[in-house]
């Protein structure tokens, strides 16, 4: 019987080590029924998109809280459709201004972002709505 | 010829990483694909790394990659961890000790969760090894917390297969006990940095001298490594190496692929046999009935079994 | 027990038996760390209490009401601001800003790159510079950073840890160009690795050769630069990883003592050192378990360096330390709110007696902080020290049943967590087994559990929420100041002498690879315009570089 399990890479990029928000998340997943992968600190965009091609995950979820989202969102996006992995979905949280947030949902680099405080339930809920 | 098995023998990268993911999911291509990838497999040089969790066989694994990449052979690695049997999710963090190899195109990383079904993680993993020995990889790096049958049973499908100890952690000669000494053809005292190295090699040794091990001709060799400062990775290729002589010149080489093939059919049947039994039970209709009976004591299990069983019958 | 004792206690038991059917309100009536909270503690929640024994008078052994005899009426704690941004001159501008506002002392914020080593051209650093802190490649930096602020009238606070040495170094030597002699600085630097591994996660190199460059600096600080603090052990990264203030106090501690024991193993006497110890803790939002925190936390460390580490010198028992309120208790939802949370929070580190105070701005769940919101949360601390009063009296809430109790129980959870890191072998080992990562996990992941089942509210998070407009400004870090950035370090590498360069940094790996102390090389790389990146890199070079540990 098929059984479709969401798979989602957690990333961290950014040379910051602030990553509980990032484990809280990948906790609540797992918890969730997904299966998390998880790539640790300092990832480079590069790293992650190459690390969700290889485990052909659903979504990526990054966590920024080094103020450089505005490079890295757009980055990744970028890259994830240079490889034609463009199925993947990219999401993420961290401290993103609201009108950050507008601009990069807007242009498509991010499906969706939170910002903390957000609920991890509706983090789970939204993905389960998306992943087909 | 499908699509995914045209592109993976191609070189596509995304393919290999689809054709894993329906392998996992059990999906309705599954085995037509893996009836395709056959023809392909049967290259690869097949490496197990085992032992209890935190003894560094993500690092192991990391430092090996790096030592065949030097010699300019590919990399597959298959990293498994376990997933939680009460959500069904899973953790998968063997990556962050790899993420080097990232970027290098000859270094496919793949990460899978045990999924909790009874056989299932033995089968999916070892079809994902066929699905990256099919793309072409040299080596493939099976990693997995040895504990379980299931564990044991992937380890059988390595040519070799390598045993992560570390000093301090009193659970490792534990888990010698509990029965991996057998299945190991080469020991590591990793972390050889550490107090008590030297001991824990010397236990293991002392174990080997009482004759605990699987083959009268292969002492297995207690090697040891510090993942830190690459001590002891040479000598450990080394013993791969030399392992991989005497399992090809002894026979056991061809002797465990063709018992493998076998057990393969044999799994295989069994499997659809399984498949088939329960499709066609639940399609009678009377399934529910019956386990409600088993469990209302109306009748003992093995009657009942017998009665299921029917469905074939006719 | 004395017979007013059992009075009191079997009284109390009446009084619940009565009012304890009484229906309470819906709530979990615990702490921010999720402990239980009675509700009435009594001289029965303090049977074995002893006055001289547990609290002492302030200035006096075991220092519970305080490090010095006079506190607050003394002296007011410094006021400290932690900031910095973008380039060395748009921070030395915010300095100067703050000083002229009646702050006390600097505390310099450092942006990624520096933090972790990278010097701004580097590939690692792309879309990092500036903007988290102040970006310092070379001494210029830094000579610029204080440009018009004499070094020998201001302390400075600096947040480095991996390479701490390097920043010290190039601090001692901007004050050689002002003319400023070493033994006149005043300052700390964070250097609290161990935290590192435990929480924040900005390391370098492993921890062995790390503990080395630790030592190496006490050394050297000794008799070079004698005032200044040089370590900062901080529970405060600790807490904002998701630890309770229990983990918190029990993890510092538990580091600072690792320090002690690698000082007196790298052959230091224990009063050489131990004075310039420092502390850095959380104020967090509970109340009354954040004064019981620092006031266990003063008695624990002097108990433990009079008993256990042999320390003669009164100075070497003081728990000194700066406190900085919760990053992580602000919300993003309704940011105006977290003028008043921070308010609280400096209001507890006040009644637990800390030495220097950060308070944070309204606007840091967001971005960087506006001028303004910094001159809200300075102000928030000036109000406390001149319009409520609370500085008046030392230690005012010593001999509250509560407060007594919590202090208590403080030590002794510490105490147990003490004993369980010395059965995994050390802290060291306990960091290679995950103890304290695994701890910090499970509390962070319980807080945000309680926080959905909404066992714990948080104002305009899950509850009293509401459709807002973000009100505030907020500051942006102009893309170009990377460039500027870089283009400025190319300059320097073309214009400085680079034979010079290339000598110190040879002399620096040879001092590595063997056992002499690496400051004195390290301050001749900075002085030949060497850049931190390039000392960074021959000392990963030689030490090797720590991996992660995942931990869930």
């Amino acid at each position: 019987m098929e059984e479709h399990k969401i798979r989602v890479l957690v990333a961290k990029p950014g040379l910051d080590g602030h990553d509980r928000g990032a484990k809280v998340i990948a906790r609540a997943f797992r918890d969730a029924g997904m299966e998390v992968i998880y790539t640790g600190l300092h990832q480079t965009p590069e790293q992650i998109v190459e690390a969700a091609i290889q485990e052909d995950v659903d979504v990526v979820g990054m966590s920024v809280l080094s103020g450089a989202h505005m490079t890295l969102f757009p980055r990744v996006k970028e890259l994830l459709d240079e490889n034609g992995a463009d199925n993947i979905i990219l999401m993420g949280g961290g401290t993103i201004p609201e009108e950050d947030i507008r601009e990069l949902t807007e242009k498509g680099y991010a499906k969706a972002l939170f910002t903390p405080g957000a609920n991890t339930d509706d983090i789970v809920a939204w993905i389960r709505g998306v992943v087909q | 010829m499908h699509e995914l098995v045209q592109r993976l023998l191609d070189g596509d990268r995304r393919a290999v990483a689809r054709i894993i993911t329906l392998i996992e999911n059990n999906a309705q291509d599954k085995e037509q694909l893996l009836r395709e990838l056959f023809p392909h497999t049967g290259r690869a040089f097949v490496l197990g790394i085992t032992g209890s969790p935190g003894a560094g066989k993500s690092s192991l694994a990391d430092s090996l990659t790096s030592y065949y990449r030097k010699q300019g052979l590919t990399i597959g690695v298959i990293a498994v961890d376990p997933t939680s049997p009460f959500t069904g999710g899973a953790i998968l963090g063997d990556r962050i000790r790899m993420q080097e190899h990232a970027l290098d195109k000859g270094v496919f990383i793949r990460s899978m969760g045990t999924r909790g079904s009874l056989g299932g993680l033995a089968r999916a993993t070892k079809e994902a090894i066929k699905a990256l020995d099919a793309y072409g990889r040299d080596i493939i790096l099976v990693e997995t917390v040895g504990v379980g049958q299931s564990e044991l049973d992937i380890m059988a499908t390595a040519d070799t297969t390598m045993v992560v100890l570390n000093p301090g952690t009193g659970d490792s000669i534990q888990t010698i006990k509990a029965g991996i000494m057998e299945i190991a053809d080469i020991f590591v005292v990793n972390k050889c940095d550490r107090d008590g190295a030297d001991k824990m090699a010397a236990e293991v040794s002392a174990m080997l001298d009482l004759g605990h091990g699987q083959n009268p001709n292969w002492r297995p060799p207690v090697m040891k490594t510090s993942t830190l400062d690459g001590r002891g990775i040479p000598e450990l290729v080394e013993a791969v190496s030399k392992h991989r002589e005497f399992a090809v010149s002894s026979g056991l080489f061809a002797n465990r692929r063709a018992q493998q093939l076998k057990a393969e059919v044999t799994e295989t049947v069994e499997h659809y046999l399984k498949e088939l039994l329960w499709q066609k039970a639940g399609a009678s209709g009377e399934m529910d009935k019956l386990l409600e009976d088993a469990a209302q004591r109306k009748l003992d299990p093995y009657t009942i079994a017998r009665r299921i069983l029917a469905v074939f019958d006719g | 027990m004395t017979d007013k004792l059992k009075e009191i206690e079997e009284k109390q038991k009446a009084w619940q038996e009565r009012f304890g059917r009484l229906k309470g309100r819906d709530a979990k009536f615990m702490t921010v760390s999720s402990d239980p909270v009675k509700e009435i503690y009594s001289p029965a929640d303090l049977v074995n209490f002893d006055y001289d024994r547990d609290l002492g008078f302030p200035g006096e052994y075991p220092y519970t009401r305080g490090v010095q005899p006079n506190m607050y009426r003394g002296r007011l704690w410094t006021m400290r601001q932690f900031a910095g941004f973008a380039t060395a001159k748009e921070s030395n501008e915010r300095y100067k800003f703050l000083l002229a506002r009646g702050q006390t002392g600097l505390s310099i914020a450092f942006d990624m790159p520096t933090i972790m080593g990278y010097d701004s051209d580097h590939p690692r650093s792309f879309g990092e510079v500036g903007r988290v802190g102040v970006a310092i490649d070379s001494l210029q930096d830094m000579e610029t950073l204080f440009n018009g602020i004499p070094l020998d009238k201001v302390s400075t606070s600096m947040t480095t840890n991996a390479p701490a040495s390097i920043l010290l170094a190039m601090y001692v030597a901007t004050a050689e160009k002002q003319g400023v002699s070493a033994e006149k600085l005043n300052g700390t630097i964070q250097n609290d690795i161990l935290k590192e591994y435990i929480a924040q996660k900005s390391w370098i190199f492993p921890p062995q050769p790390s503990m080395r460059i630790i030592t190496d600096i006490f050394r050297f600080a000794k008799d070079y630069v004698p005032k200044w603090n040089t370590i900062s052990i901080s529970g405060y990264h600790i807490r904002e990883a998701g630890s309770t203030a229990l983990q918190e106090l029990a993890f510092t501690l538990a580091d600072g003592f690792a320090y002690v024991e690698a000082g007196i193993k790298a052959g230091l006497d224990v009063d050489d050192f131990a004075p310039r110890l420092s502390f850095f803790f959380n104020s967090h939002m509970d109340f009354f378990e954040e004064i019981a925190k620092y006031r266990a936390a003063r008695r624990i460390w002097a108990r433990r360096m009079k008993e256990k580490y042999g320390a003669k010198s009164e100075k070497s028992l003081l728990l000194r330390f700066h406190t900085q309120t919760a990053g992580c208790s602000l919300t993003a939802q309704q940011p105006e709110n977290n003028i008043v949370r921070t308010a609280y929070e400096a209001l507890s580190a006040v009644l637990g007696g800390t030495q220097s105070l950060h308070t944070n701005s309204m606007d840091e769940v967001l971005a960087l902080p506006t001028e303004k919101s910094v001159q809200i949360a300075l102000r928030t601390q000036q109000i406390i020290a001149y319009e409520t009063g609370v500085a008046n009296t030392i230690d005012p809430l010593a001999g509250s049943y509560f407060v007594e109790a919590l202090t208590n129980r403080m030590e002794q959870g510490s105490e147990e967590y003490f004993a369980k890191i010395e059965e995994l072998g050390g802290v060291l080992a306990a960091i290679d087994k995950n103890f304290f990562q695994q701890e910090i996990a499970d509390a962070a992941y319980r807080y945000q559990k309680e926080i959905e089942a909404k066992d714990r509210i948080i104002v305009g998070v899950n509850e009293f929420s509401q459709e807002e407009q973000l009100g505030i400004d907020l500051l942006k870090i102009d893309p170009e100041v990377e460039l500027a950035q870089v283009q400025r370090l190319k300059q320097l590498r073309q214009t400085r002498d680079n034979i010079r360069v290339q000598n110190t940094l040879e002399e620096l790996r040879n001092a590595a690879q063997g056992t002499d102390n690496l400051i004195p090389r390290i301050l001749d790389c900075v002085r030949a315009y060497t850049t931190e990146g390039e000392i960074i890199q021959v000392l990963r070079e030689v030490f090797g570089e720590y991996k992660e540990k995942a931990v869930f």
